[in-house]
């Protein structure tokens, strides 16, 4: 079986994002970047689906700027065996993305694609299941379990109400949460090997997709700030006001 | 033109959020009809009827829709929208599952997880875990729109009298197969929609030591949360999740415990009304957003609160 994981580049989650002054976007010049963290979750599963030897390839894609390049060198520094970057340099929605993994799809021809649920940037949650809605595959997200069989795969989904276990037929789309796996470090010595990795470009031009963004952004800004708190001394003191301040006892 | 809201419920009655959304829906266009899925499932399209808000409601009853599977559901959707220019739902596990497969179905760039309806086709929405707001137009012909149920109050529920009309289910392509659903069952109220929320995190050490949080929830009559670290470490099970990636809660009152705050976590509650912080470490970012902050070991302090909360006799079951 072959897997196809979709890695993106965002600004790295322990980062205190900057809205800039002009309400055009937030701050991304020399701010560091990483893997979204589900997606290192996806390339973890797929990584160890291969190392069960239930998965004999996994290749791992990124779409964006040359700098998507290191994104997809990570993956293949942690057991991915080929990546593959579509080049462009304009922000595309969850939608366009889709219509570029689908051409992929369609020319690798996985068994499944693996990515995170939600990218940490612009928290939309859509790329897997519109992915899944145009190849006609079904789908499972928020997954937390994985158990490949031979023609399908068993998952068990984190849902608001607890646990869903729901098993779907081969190919499927698989969106992983953050408890699917422990993602591990890359050693340096496979980082060196990674850069020997192949590393197959196109540029998204040439894929013959539509990708007009649907979805104006009017501005960015920032949210309202709360107002700073006190300390208290002790339990009877927060007590206190919350009954007689706050007025919610 | 009309909005389709498709509402959330488990076959005999609805979940309480698709209120929520019934309310940001009516914000959008007057006109709201509301598509109830599922097998046997009349008595929630009695519910919905009856809420003043909804204008119409359509009924489609299949065993194929018993568990919404998104496979099933989408092609079902994406017909009914044919006439409508708006397709709404809930941003929970339930929305954020079947709408983009509808909207990809479709054509459309979906619009995720609104705070605001600006107007039909402006909306805002929290990105980067809500440390920013974007304001967004949507420039296709139809809209799919998500909702964050917490950020718009329930619809009246009581007085309405829609008409109910049975549509047909469609072909479902059986790819895929529902196998078991393990709720978390609790006699306290729900996460989302509790008025006050006790939370813990990592500082709480164990699984065993969460009963200082439970035991505060019971007297306060309220929901139990949890901080990503301690779902992580097995403290607790997922569902209890607070933050970006978990639920997003707004309650009167939200007391965080052992919480350090990190940016995910308060992506999930720092809406709440009055913010509780209770923890050893001063310097926790956690401080930075409560409006009472108390610098503590939980381990004393928790017991000591309960014990004050009992000497109260003002607190509302």
């Amino acid at each position: 079986m072959k897997i196809l994981v979709a890695v993106k580049r965002v600004i790295d989650y322990n980062v205190q994002i900057r809205v800039k002054e002009d309400g055009s976007g937030v701050h991304t010049d020399n701010v560091k970047m990483s893997t979204n963290p589900p997606d290192d979750n996806a390339v973890e599963e797929s990584v160890k689906l291969k190392e069960s030897g239930k998965v004999k390839e996994v290749v791992a894609i990124s779409i964006g700027e040359d700098k998507a390049q290191e994104t997809i060198r990570k993956a293949l520094a942690v057991g991915a065996d080929k990546g593959i970057h579509v080049k462009t340099d304009s922000y595309v929605e969850p939608l366009g993305v889709a219509k570029i993994l689908k051409k992929i799809v369609e020319k690798e021809k996985p068994d499944m694609v693996f990515l995170g649920k939600q990218a940490i940037d612009d928290d939309c949650n859509q790329t897997g299941q519109m992915l899944a809605a145009m190849l006609n595959w079904p789908q499972a997200t928020f997954t937390s379990k994985v158990n490949l069989k031979d023609k399908s795969v068993e998952i068990v989904r984190e849902i608001d109400e607890g646990l869903e276990t729901i098993e779907v037929n081969l190919p499927a789309v698989v969106s992983c949460d953050l408890r699917l796996n422990e993602p591990r470090f890359a050693s340096l010595p496979n980082i060196m090997k990674a850069k020997k990795k192949p590393m197959e470009q196109i540029d998204a031009k040439d894929l013959g997709v539509d990708l007009t963004n649907r979805i104006q952004q009017i501005k960015v800004e920032e949210p309202p700030k709360r107002k700073a708190g006190i300390k208290v001394a002790n339990v009877a003191e927060l007590v206190s006001k919350l009954k007689n301040e706050a007025k919610v006892l | 033109m009309s909005v389709l809201l498709i509402a959330e419920h488990d076959n005999s009655k609805l979940k309480p959020f698709t209120l929520n959304a019934i309310t940001a829906a009516s914000k959008i266009d007057g006109d709201v009809h509301v598509l109830v899925a599922g097998a046997n499932c009349e008595n929630v399209t009695k519910e919905v009827a009856s809420v003043p808000l909804v204008k119409k409601v359509l009924w489609c009853d299949s065993p194929n829709y018993q568990n919404y599977l998104p496979e099933n559901l989408a092609p079902l959707v994406t017909k009914t929208a044919e006439k409508y220019d708006h397709i709404v739902a809930s941003a929970n596990t339930f929305g954020k599952n079947f709408m983009p497969r509808v909207a990809a179905a479709l054509d459309i760039s979906q619009v995720s997880d609104i705070i605001k309806v600006s107007s039909p086709d402006t909306f805002i929405r929290p990105i980067y875990a809500g440390n920013a707001f974007a304001t967004v137009k949507s420039n296709d012909k139809k809209k799919c729109v998500t909702i964050r149920p917490t950020s718009f109050d329930p619809a009246e529920k009581k007085g309405g009298s829609a008409q109910v009309e049975k549509i047909e289910a469609v072909d479902v392509p059986k790819t895929s197969k529902f196998i078991k659903r393990e709720e978390t069952k609790s006699e306290r109220p729900e996460l989302g929609t509790a008025r006050i929320v006790v939370s813990g995190g990592r500082g709480l050490e164990s699984g065993e030591n969460f009963k200082l949080i439970t035991d505060i929830a019971d007297k306060l009559n309220a929901a139990v949360g949890a901080s990503r670290a301690a779902v992580d470490a097995g403290y607790i099970s997922n569902d209890h999740q607070v933050g970006q990636t978990g639920k997003v809660v707004v309650p009167d009152l939200y007391i965080a415990v052992g919480i350090s705050g990190a940016i995910q976590h308060l992506a999930g509650m720092k809406e709440s009304k009055i913010i509780v912080a209770i923890n050893k470490d001063g310097e926790a970012p956690i401080f930075s957003v409560a409006d009472y902050g108390l610098e503590a070991d939980l381990f004393k302090a928790l017991p000591e609160f309960l014990a004050e909360l009992n000497k109260l006799n003002t607190i509302q079951k």
